[in-house]
């Protein structure tokens, strides 16, 4: 948003149509998750005011911890790959003609596969006796076991997610490249710049809006990260790839603790928030 | 980084992603007998017998016209909504737009295992349990905040002076908007319909929380390929491959629209 745009109550018309939208199913599970998070749900019309007690108790709850734990570790892992290899292929992939509509079309399937397939696939695709990544590591002598090693299982989930979403770093890195006009990497070439002089103060911060996007997009996602995990490990071996989500569903469905689950869910959606929030703000005071 | 580099980069990564889609199609042209007994890196026959199941069942292929009829009218609605928002965040200062504008994301960031039980009684309640547009309105919620970002982006990189002239030149707001702004805006729309289309058509768990015949997914069709003789791995890898053929088709239309440049280097 430019910061000289005339002021205009009235534009609240137009975002109208949108807020009405996005609320209408925003806002009415929200506050129905407030309602639960803040009750002892003993059935169908039998709820009991206990305040903040749900909260008290998730936020001392050990198991959360090690889950927020290892769901920071995983998502820092997941963001310190994909933005650089994301700007990495972009800056490789071809400008035009034939070669780069190729090259968009397969760069962009991982995306299209539905999650719970892309698990499925991969669960057979790492197994040693009879998927191609497990039976060529089993064959270059490397003990590698998804199923059994907590180490394997923690990497094939991270490897399975940089193959699943890299692509859209990458589509969206070559798209905001494409946008640079060519009058700046004239001015370069007469000024005599290196190829990584031109990427460091042109390329970059050209970039910087559509990274911002990227950025915050997978670091909410990765956060939230559960289909691909639950059908590929359910979170094992132990509790080794049990991410936040997984342990909030097996406590809201396995357990149907719906209170503590709901002050969870409220807990984990802050958390979210606050991340985006300062990786936001410090992305726009980059530019 | 040189050519020759770069090329390498391109063609390693480019077979990491290919390697897990072609033991996708590996599997979709081998029996469930082969795929758990024995390890081929060539299918040792091409039979098209998992192919032949989806297309003959209506079991599973309406599951693919159920998941493109929502995921069209996700698309349509979240673009429409979105356009006019998109102008006015662009183009004018209102009353908490800098609030709105980040609100809008952060109805991306609700992790869904709990959410899903509201979601079902708020659309059993209004009695769209169980049709397209209950789906297509769900993942309005994801879908929306991110058209309005990436139009945002698009329609910034748009001259002011144009709107004034226009107005000089006698156009009415709906004319303008409709026959000089859009048209320059193309590209925006074509990589931001990709986005929606592509969000909308992997998502599962909230498809599957609000339908149950009528209107099921291809995604949660596959599910039910476990049974009790165990799973029914080659039918499911034939329904991921076809997967991919819709959305393969979007982003081949739009890769023009992509290289023409994302957000003119704005958000």
């Amino acid at each position: 948003m430019s910061p000289t745009r005339p002021v205009n109550q009235r534009a609240w018309w137009f975002v109208l149509p949108v807020l009405i939208s996005v609320a209408f199913s925003a806002l009415v599970p929200l506050m129905t998750i407030v309602n639960y998070s803040v009750q002892d749900i003993l059935g169908p019309d039998q709820a009991v005011f206990v305040g903040m007690e749900w909260y008290q108790e998730i936020l001392r709850d050990p198991e959360l911890h090690g889950a927020l734990y290892r769901q920071l570790i995983f998502t820092a892992a997941v963001l310190a790959i994909e933005i650089p290899l994301g700007i990495a292929l972009a800056l490789t992939i071809p400008e035009r003609g034939w070669r780069s509509s190729l090259t968009l079309v397969l760069l962009a399937m991982p995306l299209l596969i539905p999650w719970n397939v892309v698990g499925t696939i991969w669960q057979i695709f790492a197994r040693g006796d009879i998927g191609l990544l497990g039976y060529a590591l089993t064959q270059l002598g490397i003990d590698y076991n998804y199923s059994q090693h907590p180490t394997d299982a923690w990497v094939t989930v991270l490897v399975m997610d940089v193959w699943h979403w890299t692509p859209l770093v990458a589509l969206l890195s070559y798209a905001a490249l494409r946008a640079i006009p060519e009058p700046f990497y004239q001015a370069a070439r007469i000024d005599g710049a290196s190829r990584w002089a031109v990427f460091r103060h042109i390329e970059l911060p050209k970039m910087r809006g559509v990274l911002t996007i990227a950025l915050l997009l997978r670091l909410m996602d990765s956060f939230m990260i559960y289909t691909e995990p639950f059908v590929l490990t359910g979170g094992g071996p132990g509790t080794a790839t049990t991410f936040l989500s997984q342990y909030l569903t097996q406590k809201a469905v396995g357990q149907f603790d719906l209170g503590p689950a709901a002050a969870f869910s409220l807990v984990y959606f802050l958390i979210i928030l606050l991340l985006c929030f300062v990786l936001y703000n410090f992305m726009k005071e980059q530019r | 980084m040189k050519r020759k580099h770069s090329r390498l980069l391109l063609a390693l990564y480019l077979a990491f992603t290919l390697a897990p889609i072609y033991w996708m199609v590996h599997m979709s042209l081998r029996s469930n007998l082969a795929i758990t007994s024995t390890f081929a890196w060539l299918p040792e026959s091409l039979s098209f017998a998992n192919y032949a199941t989806i297309f003959t069942d209506a079991a599973w292929y309406g599951g693919y016209v159920n998941s493109i009829i929502y995921v069209v009218l996700n698309t349509v609605l979240s673009v429409s909504v979105a356009l006019p928002a998109a102008y006015a965040f662009s183009r004018y200062s209102f009353l908490g737009d800098k609030h709105l504008f980040f609100w809008l994301l952060t109805n991306r960031m609700t992790p869904p295992a709990v959410f899903l039980l509201p979601f079902f009684q708020l659309y059993t309640a209004i009695g769209l349990m169980d049709t397209h547009l209950a789906v297509a309105l769900a993942h309005m919620v994801f879908n929306v905040p991110l058209a309005v970002w990436i139009l945002e982006g698009f329609m910034s990189a748009v001259p002011r002076e144009i709107d004034e002239t226009a107005y000089i030149d006698g156009y009415s707001f709906p004319r303008f908007f409709l026959k000089l702004f859009l048209p320059l805006i193309k590209a925006g729309i074509g990589v931001t319909a990709f986005f929606c289309f592509m969000f909308s058509w992997v998502e599962l768990l909230l498809a599957r929380t609000l339908t149950s015949v009528d209107a099921k997914p291809i995604a949660a069709t596959m599910t039910r390929t476990v049974s009790a003789a165990g799973m029914d791995w080659g039918t499911l890898a034939a329904a991921g491959v076809l997967t991919i053929v819709p959305g393969a088709l979007v982003i081949y239309f739009v890769r023009h629209y992509i290289a023409k440049g994302f957000a003119m280097g704005r958000v």
